[in-house]
């Protein structure tokens, strides 16, 4: 395979890596910061790119005024918004009744909650798919990167959600609020002592973890078609990233989703029929030599 | 558990065996058709929840009984997975009584099901899988074939493309079955016709992204990349392809399976110009205009061509019990083999020995965002390719049933 060739699959392997990168963070957090295992992710990640549909295309119509559309970049930050604030509201009146009993029951839940979302959307909408067609205008087009023709709309979404990404684990590991997060989970009566309002902040913890999966949904919305079981595709793969960052190790998973994202696009380049399961053979693999996953600590 | 839970579980364990057992005989009071098909998964906006609509409607056109006896309907999704459809079909003819199985989108699917229903001396009508194996090597006496196969889907799109001067083709493969026999034939024609195979790649079942694949095939300095795959498999590569500029620098894609929701799902500023082959178009005649309009507003979406498919199998099998005056598999598959079957989709259609149902096929071509008048105008009939040269013919059949 010719250097350009690589490189070529390197970036395709980066902007898939970056999807991986921003669910399995949302995923992290919640799990470390929460111990829940938050099965609902791919369901809200979906939920995230409908908001950007439905704003787009099916809002203006509804309320009569077929000319107005939600453009991409208030989606961007609407979609989040409201999906992260379900999350709280789920959080709030389902997940919090189920702390105190064992991991599995909140992973019940969430699956079911997953269930239930995707079966209310391929009720109403195309389940192959419908396109998202609020792409901006300035970030469509290709641009010639010297080895490729590289789309400018995913050049654009792999260095937004690299921003995000760094962005949120400097929060959490490097700033006093990320601190008082961490604490509380280590020691949630201590916290509480110095009157800090725990639940609260366990609920905006989640609702955070949730509008990552919404933004992620979002742009992802214009580079795949918009369809109900889009999440249930990425989840499991997710999940196995997450794993093999180290359950709750929020850099561990940034770089393990960028890194296994560059591993599949690779691989996809060698050898295509093994593309689907290479993830989950390292996954066996880092189980092996490091049941904690390659950034998590050996407890 | 507690105690008045088991004894609910039993009492319905009890009623189950119960109604089996009362239902069974030598003539069951019903005749039963069983819609196995993918109600949630890849190919579901193919044949998915609007089959079962399709087969309703078929039952309700036939008056609702036949023989003097109702006709019932099942359905079940079979996950795309062969032993998931095995395990459901070996229940309805078993238990359920089921006389007819439709569907069965997914060619590892189909070939399962045909082949253990075959056994039991069931009719199954295959509408959704492509595999010509269907009725060659694995073609049985109850196994019919009837809307498309992998035979006939590249005859009119591959020779329109090479006489076009696309000499070169490269294929991006669906990993199983159906793929690797839809690429072999598609060959096949490409290479009779004068072009060369410049490169394949097997992409697994469900990819999400193509981008890959398209690099390859970008790459390999072919003139067409055609896609051996179906589904979300197709609109994802189509749509990638669009957004990596491929068609604008000049390579052309050939879907060798498309289907009208694949369209749909693309929308026409991606998709204007594809040409493909399909069995079926709604606005085509008076005739399919008016039953698709029915079924649009029955499902709000407008037939694939295998909803059209399971809703004139359905039909077609019930004429024949009404005609062979039985249920009894043997004496509707001789009625079936007799027929002229005649409804909006095809004109004098008789079903072989090997159980192909060849009939007419249709070159399509996706229109101009600017040529569509509405939201489901979305093809343009360019030629009809004739059923005798769109299907194989049965002498060069190689279902070893035809030489007994």
């Amino acid at each position: 395979m010719s250097l350009n060739a690589i490189l070529a699959q390197t970036m395709l392997g980066l902007s898939q890596g970056v999807f991986y990168a921003m669910l399995s963070l949302g995923l992290a957090i919640i799990f470390g910061l929460l111990n829940v295992i938050n099965f609902a992710h791919g369901a809200l990640y979906m939920l995230g790119a409908f908001v950007a549909l439905i704003g787009y295309s099916y809002l203006g119509p509804w309320l009569g005024q077929p000319d107005w559309h939600m453009g991409f970049w208030t989606a961007l930050v609407v979609s989040p918004l409201l999906v992260g604030g379900l999350g709280m509201l789920i959080e709030r009146f389902l997940l919090r009744r189920l702390y105190d009993f064992d991991h599995i029951y909140g992973l019940l839940l969430t699956f079911g909650i997953a269930l239930i979302l995707q079966g209310l959307f391929a009720n109403y909408f195309n389940i192959s798919g419908t396109p998202y067609p609020g792409q901006p205008e300035s970030l469509s087009g290709i641009v010639n990167l010297g080895f490729m023709y590289f789309p400018k709309y995913r050049l654009f979404a792999i260095l937004f959600s690299i921003v995000v990404c760094f962005a949120t684990w400097f929060v959490i590991e490097r700033t006093s609020l990320g601190a008082v997060l961490r604490a509380g989970v280590e020691n949630p009566k201590l916290v509480e002592a110095f009157g800090i309002n725990v639940p609260r902040m366990v609920t905006l913890t989640f609702g955070f973890g949730v509008a990552l999966a919404a933004l992620a949904g979002v742009l992802a919305a214009p580079i795949y078609s918009v369809s109900p079981l889009m999440g249930a595709d990425l989840i499991i793969t997710v999940f196995a990233v997450v794993v093999i960052g180290g359950m709750g190790s929020i850099l561990g998973a940034i770089v393990t989703g960028l890194m296994l994202g560059l591993v599949q696009g690779l691989t996809q380049a060698v050898y295509p029929p093994a593309a689907n399961t290479v993830i989950f053979f390292i996954m066996v693999v880092v189980l092996l030599i490091r049941p904690a996953g390659l950034f998590g600590k050996v407890v | 558990m507690n105690k008045s839970f088991l004894t609910a579980l039993c009492a319905t364990g009890a009623l189950m065996f119960g109604a089996a057992q009362a239902a069974d005989g030598p003539s069951d009071g019903s005749v039963k058709v069983g819609v196995l098909t993918d109600m949630s998964g890849v190919y579901a906006a193919i044949e998915g929840p609007g089959s079962v609509i399709a087969a309703e409607m078929a039952i309700e056109d036939f008056g609702g009984e036949v023989l003097g006896q109702p006709i019932e309907l099942a359905s079940a999704d079979h996950q795309e997975k062969a032993d998931v459809a095995s395990s459901i079909a070996r229940r309805w003819i078993d238990r359920d009584n089921v006389d007819m199985i439709v569907g069965m989108v997914n060619s590892a699917v189909g070939l399962a099901v045909q082949g253990l229903a075959s056994d039991k001396q069931t009719i199954t009508m295959n509408t959704g899988a492509g595999s010509q194996e269907l009725t060659e090597s694995q073609c049985s006496k109850y196994g019919i074939h009837y809307v498309y196969d992998t035979y006939a889907l590249p005859v009119g799109t591959a020779t329109a493309m090479v006489e076009n001067g696309g000499k070169k083709w490269f294929f991006i493969t669906a990993d199983y079955t159906f793929g690797h026999s839809l690429q072999k034939s598609t060959a096949r024609v490409v290479r009779e016709l004068g072009g060369e195979v410049v490169g394949s790649v097997n992409a697994p079942l469900g990819t999400n992204d193509f981008s890959s694949y398209l690099l390859q095939a970008s790459s390999s300095g072919a003139d067409v990349i055609a896609l051996a795959n179906a589904g979300n498999d197709t609109v994802n590569a189509i749509k990638q392809a669009h957004e990596f500029g491929i068609v604008d620098r000049g390579q052309k894609l050939a879907g060798m399976l498309v289907f009208l929701s694949d369209v749909k799902a693309l929308g026409l500023e991606t998709a204007q110009g594809l040409q493909f082959t399909t069995a079926f178009y709604w606005d085509r005649t008076e005739k399919s205009r008016e039953w698709s309009q029915r079924f649009l507003d029955k499902h709000g979406e407008m037939p694939t061509m295998v909803d059209a498919g399971v809703y004139s199998a359905t039909l077609a099998y019930l004429k024949a019990v009404e005609a062979a005056g039985t249920d009894e598999a043997d004496a509707v598959r001789a009625e079936l083999g007799d027929m002229k079957i005649n409804d909006f989709f095809v004109t004098d259609g008789s079903i072989e020995p090997n159980g192909l149902m060849p009939h007419d096929m249709y070159l399509v071509r996706v229109k101009q965002p600017s040529e569509s008048e509405g939201p489901w105008d979305l093809l343009e009939v360019v030629s009809t390719i004739p059923a005798d040269q769109a299907y194989i013919a049965t002498e060069d059949s190689a279902c070893p049933l035809l030489g007994e």
